[in-house]
Parts: structure tokens; C-alpha cells; sequence
């Protein structure tokens, strides 16, 4: 196990730079997951830890040791990729082993390594044969099992779930968690997905444009995004956003709402800024409380529902699990509670406190 | 969807003619090589002969220096095959999975060297050659077929190693293996079909190669089986049976590689075409 | 996969410059041995051989190989058999290309649609290719010949010959001989590579267009043929420089005779350096028959760019 040090690592293709400055330093046996859309440089910024992209600048260390230079087969990492890449001509159990050939490990010791790796994945009667004959889920699996055997400084996961279906995708997820809780192997897990970021991650790195928007636990970003981007990217149904101007420790919107923050922001009166409410932080109240807003669809989606409402033009949604909402009429009285409003500057960035 | 028989029928009907367009040349080959020389005028445009001998053949096996051609046509193209095969798995692989500065310019020499006339080099190779005491020798013809074959085949390896992930190759790094173990022990094994394409194409090719081997072979020591025939035939041309069954004997080992490989070949250029 | 061929920054990169040499070598290293052929055998007789052109070169005589500037191109511009030649090469080449490719595409087509036994027709159908070029040219020549061969006498049947004759000698139609042992020779390339392309279009499209209520033709005109274009633009181009070089067949079952009426470019250098032992006078004649093959090349290419960027 080890410890990843990304020190102001830049990478660039000709003229075009596609990640600018990443600085990042993954613990021994952490959970790091990289998340933000496709095209935001994560799956780069992970296949330039693996070795299979050079890096243009800064330094990478892994257990303290510089790595820019070093092959992919001298880093002693494992990958788990999104296609699983298994080797078409190898069963199960050679496909597995092929690290430890490669080492020149003991037959004995391979046998026992692999033996232990399937057991733990349930692909003991599966050993025989060739990845044409497996399902996805199994070939899932054996991907996960090479990793597993090497017993590597660090797991590397490029989208490994994206390629199963909606339960499966579930039960993997947990699996892994398990394991990670099992090996405590420290591992930097891709995703585009921020359920599978949430879940999963001792800490989150959002990307987006090649840039890391904001380093923290899955809550610290669910609670406090940094920016417009981290706020929008994570949480389902996304966070509601608001224009809106700044005076006095109010903000008012564009129809002339006034709303009352906890505290005073360091912003100039007067300027422009953008309300957040993220659609399960609104609450739904009866006649008289809060503000008039006009029901305009209504989205069941069995544990919950999702209400899409306009207030004097100002389309937001609402998620509730009162199922009273579903025969709601053709308006509601909504009202956006102080602590859960997030305030973001002209640039994006969240407004602190004065 | 209907299906109404008149296509149907149509559709066989075109196809066995193709099939009989394509067999009865070689059927007619094999009957004349068969047919007894008193019927040969007699007979001469009858479906099958009334009587059937093996005569020529014994005559061509045993009265003629074509067992040395045989053996010298599968010494030469059995050589080029693989040589060919093993250079061209070498730089397909390179124009495959690498960019590199000399790339479009190896590419661009190689599409040229299919462009221009073989003959004129001709004399040239001649000259270069004879110094080296290579003009009359089976190793001289070994080497230029092998030039000659290379570019295509990289072309058509290239394809081969483009149809395979290149994550395969990334997982086999990371597990351990080198660029080179990689491809050796996980790439090439995938590439098999390829190779043995590659190997039937240029096998067929150089087996058929005609004017090298009548400018840079001399008399009948080295000479192939093209020239071989070729002069059987200009000085017994009346002998059409032990000529038709020398063709025959020349036909084998090319149909019989093309027969073997021609799933793969169509599988290749298939990459290759779609690719283009 | 593009690791060695990143840019590393230099003030950045700290591998050892052995092992950086190494790193960028690979993929000449790969591509060493196949390259050095080519330029060894190929590319240095090629320029040899252009120089050739402008020297005096005879085999069989000793004095010769002194630099004689033009001479070969000043006899070559008055030389009526090469214009003939120039000519018959137009004409093989056309009709060659034109029947292979014509007949290559129904075969592709018919092909494409699924039957029993499509395998073994596939092999069958296929097998012409594999036949050495001179026995495809030899097996020809004796179907052509009346002692032995049924063809002149399925003509005179058929009313077309007065008496079964050998087509090869009659000056009128003798370059039909090796037109037609080409197209026979020829048409599994063509059916090989249209298949694959063939196959390669999306059958929802079709299906689609069915929904829609396009007939056969229709759905051929609008969908197959847009698909195939870039693959029959490609192969129809290799193979027209290809067949204008190919003297095999020619050289085997006409020798250009009778009376010079099949000799195309191709075997008419071969005659000059084979026969005549004239190496000079023959790459002459090829500098010419390369220049106006890579004009062609050349030309198709402009062609094809002009028709893309219009579309």
C-alpha cells in the first residue's frame, strides 16, 4: 500500500493543455474517487498515474517516489478497466495469474493467490474458462480479481461500472466498497457517475475542464459546494439555481422575493449573485405559509416526488416523499429555508461569510 | 416480409453461374491433364473424356525437372511467406500502435512502392544482384519477393492489430509485461488469423511471381515453377496433357492455402476496407 | 496508444537520455527491418533505374553506360509501337477495371444476402485469385486454343466465328484473350473488398428504408452506393495502376502479338529489357508509364477532394 503524491501536474496534448496544475495527495488505503463529466480530464489524470500517459509537467510520487519517468509495469499499480480487458485467449485463471507469471512468483504461491482472489469473488467454478463464455458481471469480476491477486500499492478504476446494467451496477458498488473496507488498499476509483462518488469515496475530486473544482468528503461537497459546477454536479434531481442580487444580508430575486440569509456574505450590496436550493431542502407548506408557486408537472418516481414548479416565472423543483403532493393542485405554498440556501458570486465560486 | 420464390430463384440461379464461371477453367485443366493423348483431337471439346489415364502425370513426375521446380517454388515462396509475415507483424504493429514523426512518410513510401512499375526495376535489381552472386540463386529471388510483398502485408497486419483494443495491451503493462511481452504474448496470439492470412497472401503471391523469376534465373537448377512451365511450354507445346498436369501440380499448393486461409483473408481486408 | 510519442516537456523530463533514445527508437526499431527492404530492394533500384533512363545501357555490350542525356526520350517520342501500346494499355486497362469491378459488385451483392451453403460458394467463387497470374494466363490460352480448348468451337455454334479459330491470333480480337483471363483472375478482389464494405453498412438503415417504401433499387441508390463510394473510389484506383502494370498475362498468353495489337507498356519494357537486353531504352519507357500513372493518381485524388468538400 502506498501513498500518491500529485504535485502541480500538468498534461498537454500539442498545443492543446487538457489538465492544468492538478495538485493531489491521496493517503495510504484512502478512497479517492475522480468525478465530473465525460471530457473533464479524469480518465487522463488516472491513466497518467497508471503510466500509460507521459506527463508534460509538475511530479508524481508514489510511496514517496518520483514516477514520471517509470513504466507502467515498474509503477506496481492494478487497473480494473472499463472494457475489463481480459485477455481473449486466457481462461479465468490465466487471466488472473498473468501478473504473477510475469513475476516469476512461485507456481505454489500463484495457485494459492488466485484460489484466494476467486473465492473472494465467487468465480471459484468459473477458473476454466475463456471470457467469451462469462456474462458482464462475471467478467467484472475476473477484472477485479487480477487486481486483487497482484496485492499492488494501488487499485486504479477506470469507469469500471458503467458497462452493467442499473442492479448489478448496485451490487458491485457495494462490493467494492466491502473490499476496499476489506484490503484497505489505497485507490483512486473514475467515475462519471455521482451516486458511485458519493457512495464510495473517503474523499471526492470533482474535475471539470481539466481543473480540480473541489477536493472533500462526499457530505462536505453535498453540503458546501465550492463553486456553481460541484453544486450542479453533485446531487439528484440537481440543485435549483436562482438569479438574484445582494444587499444587506439579503438577496433578492428577480421578481422581487426578498430572502433573509443566516449571516452577512463578504460581497459588495448590490451585486449579482446566484441562489441555490437544492429540490429536497424546499419545504412544501399549506395555505398561508411561505410563497404561491404554480405546479407545472408532477414526477413520481415511487420513493419519492419530483414537483416541477415556476414562481412568477422562475422555474425550481421540489423533491418530496410526502405522496400527498401527488394530488397537489394547481399551485402550492413553498418557502426556502435560510440554512440550506447556497449564494455563489458573478464568478461561480460560493460566497463566504464576512 | 413476403418472400416470393422468383428472387429466390434468380438470385441461385446468378450464383451458379458465377460458381461455373469461376470452376470451369480449372475443371477443364484437370480434364485435358486426364485425357489420353490418342483422344486429345478426337475428343478434344467433349465434357469428359471415354477413357481417363494418369500417364502425364507420371511422365511430368518422373521425365522432368518439374520435382526440382516444385521444390524450388515452395522453398522460395514457403521462405518469403515467412519472412514477409514476420517483418510485416513487426512494422504493422508499429504503424498500428504508434504515432511517430517518420510515420506518414513510411506509410507514404509504402503506398508508392504499390504504385509504380515492377519491371522497371528489372534491371537495376539485375545489376545490384549479380555482383552478389545472387542472379541464379533462390536466396536472390527469396530477397526480392520479400521487398516486393512487405508493404501490402504491413498494410494488411495493420489492419489486423487495429481491430484489437488497445486496452489489452495497457492491462498487460501494467501487470508487468514489457511493450514487447505485451506484444508478443498477448497481441501477437490475438493476431493469429491475420498471420495466417498474411502468410497464404504472400505464399500465393510469390508461388505466382513470373517475371523476376524468368530475368534473374538461368537454366534449370533454380528455376520456379512458373518458368519451368512456362518453358515446358514454349518447347513441347503439342504436349497439352503433361502440360495441363504440371498446371495442375502448380495449382495445388496455392488453391490449397487459399482454401485455408480465405476466411481470415476476407476477415482482414473487411478491417481493411472499413477502415479506408 | 501514443506514450512514447508524448511530448514530455524537456526541462521536465529526467529519464536518462539512453533510455529516452530508446523510447523514441521503438517504433523504428519495429519498422526497421520491413524499411530496410524496401529502400534496399525497391527504392534504390528505383533510382538506379530512373538513371538508367538517361544512360546507355545494354547488356550485352560491353561500351555501353555512358550518360546520353534524352536520346531514349527523343526515340521513345517517335517511336510508333510505343503509342501503340500506350493505346492497347488504355484499352486493357479500361475494359479490365470496368468488367472486373462490374461483376465483382453484383458477385458482392449477391454474396451479401444470406443462403445455405454460402461458405463453400464464398471459397469456390474466390478461388480464381489464387491461381498463379501465368497458369490463369496458360489455362486461358488453351480454353482459347481450338485443338483443345471448347471455346472456338461454342463460338462457331453460335454462329459468331466462320470457323473455329483462335481469337489470340486474329489481330481484331486478340486483346479480348487476356481481358477476359483478367476479369476471371480479377473479379474476387473486387467481390472481396465490396463484400466487406458491404457488410459493414448498418442493416437497421435498410430496414428503415423499407419501412419508408423504398424499393430495392431505391434503397441501393440511396443507401448502398453513398456507402460504398469510398471503397470503390480506393480499390478502383489501386487497381487501375495495378492492371496498367500487370504484363503477366499479356506476356504469357499473346507474348503482344499478334502484329504488336496486345503489347501494352508494361510488356513492351519487358520485351525491351528481356528480349532485347536494351535496360536504357526499357526504363525509358517506364519513367514515362510511372509519371503518367502518378499524373492519374494524382488526378483521382484532386477528384475525389473536390467531390468531398462539395458535398
Amino acid at each position: 500500500m502506498a501513498s500518491i503524491d500529485i504535485q502541480n501536474v500538468k498534461k498537454a496534448y500539442g498545443h492543446v493543455q487538457v489538465l492544468h496544475d492538478i495538485d493531489l495527495q491521496i493517503k495510504d488505503g484512502e478512497f479517492v474517487v475522480l468525478v465530473g463529466p465525460s471530457g473533464c480530464g479524469k480518465s487522463t489524470l488516472l491513466r497518467m498515474i497508471a503510466g500509460l500517459e507521459g506527463v508534460t509537467g509538475g511530479e508524481m510520487r508514489i510511496d514517496g517516489k518520483r514516477v514520471n519517468e517509470l513504466h507502467p509495469k515498474d509503477r506496481d499499480i492494478a487497473m480494473v478497466f472499463q472494457s475489463y480487458a481480459l485477455y481473449p485467449h486466457m481462461n479465468v485463471a490465466g487471466n488472473m495469474s498473468y501478473s504473477l507469471k510475469l513475476r516469476k512468483t512461485a507456481k505454489k504461491k500463484i495457485a494459492a493467490a488466485v484460489a484466494s482472489a476467486a473465492s473472494k469473488l465467487g468465480l471459484d467454478p468459473l477458473l476454466d474458462r475463456r471470457p467469451k463464455a462469462l456474462s458482464g458481471g462475471q467478467r467484472q469480476r475476473v477484472a477485479m480479481g487480477r487486481a486483487i491477486v497482484r496485492q499492488p500499492k494501488a487499485f486504479l478504476f477506470d469507469e469500471p461500472l458503467s458497462n452493467l446494467d442499473a442492479r448489478l451496477r448496485e451490487q458491485m458498488r457495494a462490493e467494492i466498497k466491502k473490499m476496499h473496507g476489506d484490503l484497505k488498499a489505497t485507490s483512486i476509483y473514475v467515475t462519471h457517475d455521482q451516486i458511485e462518488a458519493m457512495t464510495l469515496a473517503d474523499r471526492i475530486v470533482a474535475m471539470h475542464g481539466g481543473v480540480v473544482q473541489q477536493v472533500g468528503a462526499p457530505l462536505e461537497l453535498y453540503d458546501r459546494p465550492a463553486n456553481l459546477f460541484v453544486a450542479g454536479f453533485i446531487g439528484s434531481p440537481g440543485m435549483n439555481f436562482l438569479d438574484a442580487t445582494y444587499a444587506n444580508g439579503n438577496v433578492t430575486l428577480k421578481d422581487g422575493t426578498v430572502m433573509a440569509l443566516p449571516a452577512p456574505l463578504a460581497v459588495a450590496d448590490g451585486a449579482k449573485v446566484t441562489v441555490g436550493i437544492r429540490p429536497e431542502h424546499v419545504v412544501m407548506g399549506g395555505e398561508g405559509s411561505g410563497m404561491a408557486a404554480s405546479v407545472d408537472l408532477v414526477e413520481p418516481t415511487g420513493f419519492g416526488i419530483i414537483l416541477h414548479l415556476s414562481l412568477h416565472g422562475l422555474a425550481f423543483k421540489v423533491f418530496t416523499l410526502d405522496r400527498a403532493a401527488l394530488s397537489a393542485g394547481p399551485s402550492v405554498h413553498v418557502s426556502f429555508p435560510a440554512q440550506h440556501l447556497h449564494v455563489f458570486d458573478d464568478k461561480g465560486d460560493r460566497c463566504v461569510a464576512r | 416480409m413476403k418472400t416470393s420464390l422468383l428472387p429466390t430463384i434468380a438470385h441461385r440461379l446468378a450464383i451458379l453461374a458465377y460458381v461455373i464461371f469461376a470452376l470451369f477453367p480449372l475443371y477443364w485443366l484437370f480434364k485435358v491433364s486426364l485425357t489420353p493423348n490418342d483422344l486429345l483431337y478426337s475428343e478434344g471439346v467433349r465434357m469428359w473424356p471415354s477413357r481417363t489415364t494418369w500417364e502425364h502425370y507420371s511422365f511430368v513426375l518422373q521425365h522432368s525437372a518439374f520435382p526440382t521446380f516444385f521444390k524450388n517454388s515452395l522453398i522460395v515462396s514457403g521462405s518469403t511467406a515467412i519472412i514477409v509475415t514476420i517483418c510485416a507483424s513487426l512494422s504493422g504493429y508499429a504503424l498500428s500502435r504508434f504515432s511517430f514523426r517518420a510515420k506518414y512518410w513510411i506509410v507514404g513510401l509504402m503506398l508508392l512502392t504499390q504504385m509504380f512499375p515492377l519491371v522497371m526495376l528489372v534491371a537495376p535489381i539485375f545489376k545490384i544482384l549479380t555482383p552478389l552472386g545472387l542472379t541464379n540463386s533462390l536466396t536472390g529471388l527469396i530477397v526480392v519477393y520479400t521487398a516486393f510483398n512487405v508493404p501490402f502485408a504491413t498494410f494488411l497486419m495493420q489492419s489486423f492489430f487495429d481491430g484489437i483494443p488497445k486496452d489489452l495491451e495497457e492491462a498487460a503493462m501494467i501487470d508487468g509485461a514489457t511493450k514487447f511481452t505485451a506484444f508478443r504474448e498477448i497481441i501477437l496470439p490475438l493476431t493469429l488469423p491475420g498471420i495466417a492470412a498474411t502468410l497464404g497472401f504472400v505464399f500465393t503471391a510469390a508461388w505466382s511471381e513470373l517475371l523476376f523469376a524468368l530475368m534473374l534465373i538461368n537454366g534449370n537448377n533454380a528455376a520456379t515453377f512458373p518458368v519451368g512451365l512456362l518453358t515446358f511450354v514454349s518447347k513441347f507445346s503439342v504436349d497439352f496433357g503433361q502440360m495441363m498436369a504440371a498446371g495442375v501440380l502448380a495449382l495445388i499448393p496455392a488453391a490449397l492455402f487459399f482454401l485455408l486461409i480465405q476466411r481470415y483473408l476476407v476477415q482482414g481486408l473487411t478491417a481493411g476496407a472499413v477502415k479506408g | 496508444m501514443s506514450m512514447t510519442a508524448d511530448v514530455y516537456d524537456r526541462r521536465q523530463d529526467r529519464r536518462p537520455w539512453l533510455k529516452r533514445l530508446a523510447d523514441a527508437s521503438e517504433p523504428y526499431l519495429y519498422s526497421a527491418p520491413a524499411l530496410i527492404l524496401i529502400i534496399v530492394v525497391m527504392l534504390v533500384p528505383l533510382v538506379v533505374g530512373i538513371s538508367y533512363a538517361f544512360r546507355d545501357i545494354q547488356l550485352l555490350n560491353p561500351f555501353s553506360g555512358g550518360f546520353i542525356g534524352l536520346e531514349h526520350f527523343e526515340t521513345l517520342s517517335k517511336d510508333r509501337a510505343f503509342y501503340t501500346a500506350l493505346k492497347n494499355t488504355l484499352w486493357w486497362t479500361g475494359a479490365s477495371v470496368f468488367l472486373q469491378f462490374g461483376f465483382g459488385l453484383i458477385l458482392a451483392l449477391l454474396l451479401d444476402k444470406p443462403f445455405m451453403g454460402r461458405g463453400i460458394v464464398q471459397a469456390l467463387v474466390f478461388l480464381p485469385w489464387a491461381v498463379p497470374s501465368f497458369l490463369a494466363g496458360l489455362n486461358w490460352a488453351w480454353l482459347f486454343n481450338p485443338v483443345i480448348g471448347p471455346i472456338p468451337h461454342w463460338l462457331f455454334d453460335l454462329g459468331l466465328m466462320s470457323q473455329p479459330g483462335n481469337i489470340l491470333s486474329d489481330p481484331q480480337y486478340a486483346m479480348w484473350g487476356p481481358i477476359i483471363a483478367n476479369v476471371w483472375w480479377g473479379i474476387p478482389f473486387f467481390a472481396i473488398t465490396l463484400l466487406a464494405a458491404l457488410q459493414s453498412i448498418p442493416r437497421d438503415l435498410y430496414e428503415a428504408a423499407s419501412i419508408d417504401g423504398a424499393s430495392w433499387f431505391q434503397r441501393f441508390w440511396s443507401i448502398t452506393l453513398p456507402f460504398l463510394a469510398p471503397t470503390i473510389a480506393i480499390t478502383v484506383l489501386l487497381r487501375t495502376v495495378w492492371i496498367s502494370n500487370f504484363a503477366d498475362l499479356i506476356v504469357v498468353m499473346t507474348g503482344g502479338g499478334p502484329a504488336d495489337r496486345t503489347q501494352i507498356v508494361a510488356s513492351y519494357i519487358f520485351t525491351q529489357a528481356f528480349k532485347a537486353l536494351d535496360f536504357g531504352y526499357a526504363s525509358a519507357i517506364a519513367l514515362v508509364l510511372l509519371v503518367l500513372l502518378l499524373a492519374y493518381s494524382m488526378l483521382i485524388i484532386l477528384l475525389r477532394q473536390t467531390l468531398l468538400n462539395k458535398g
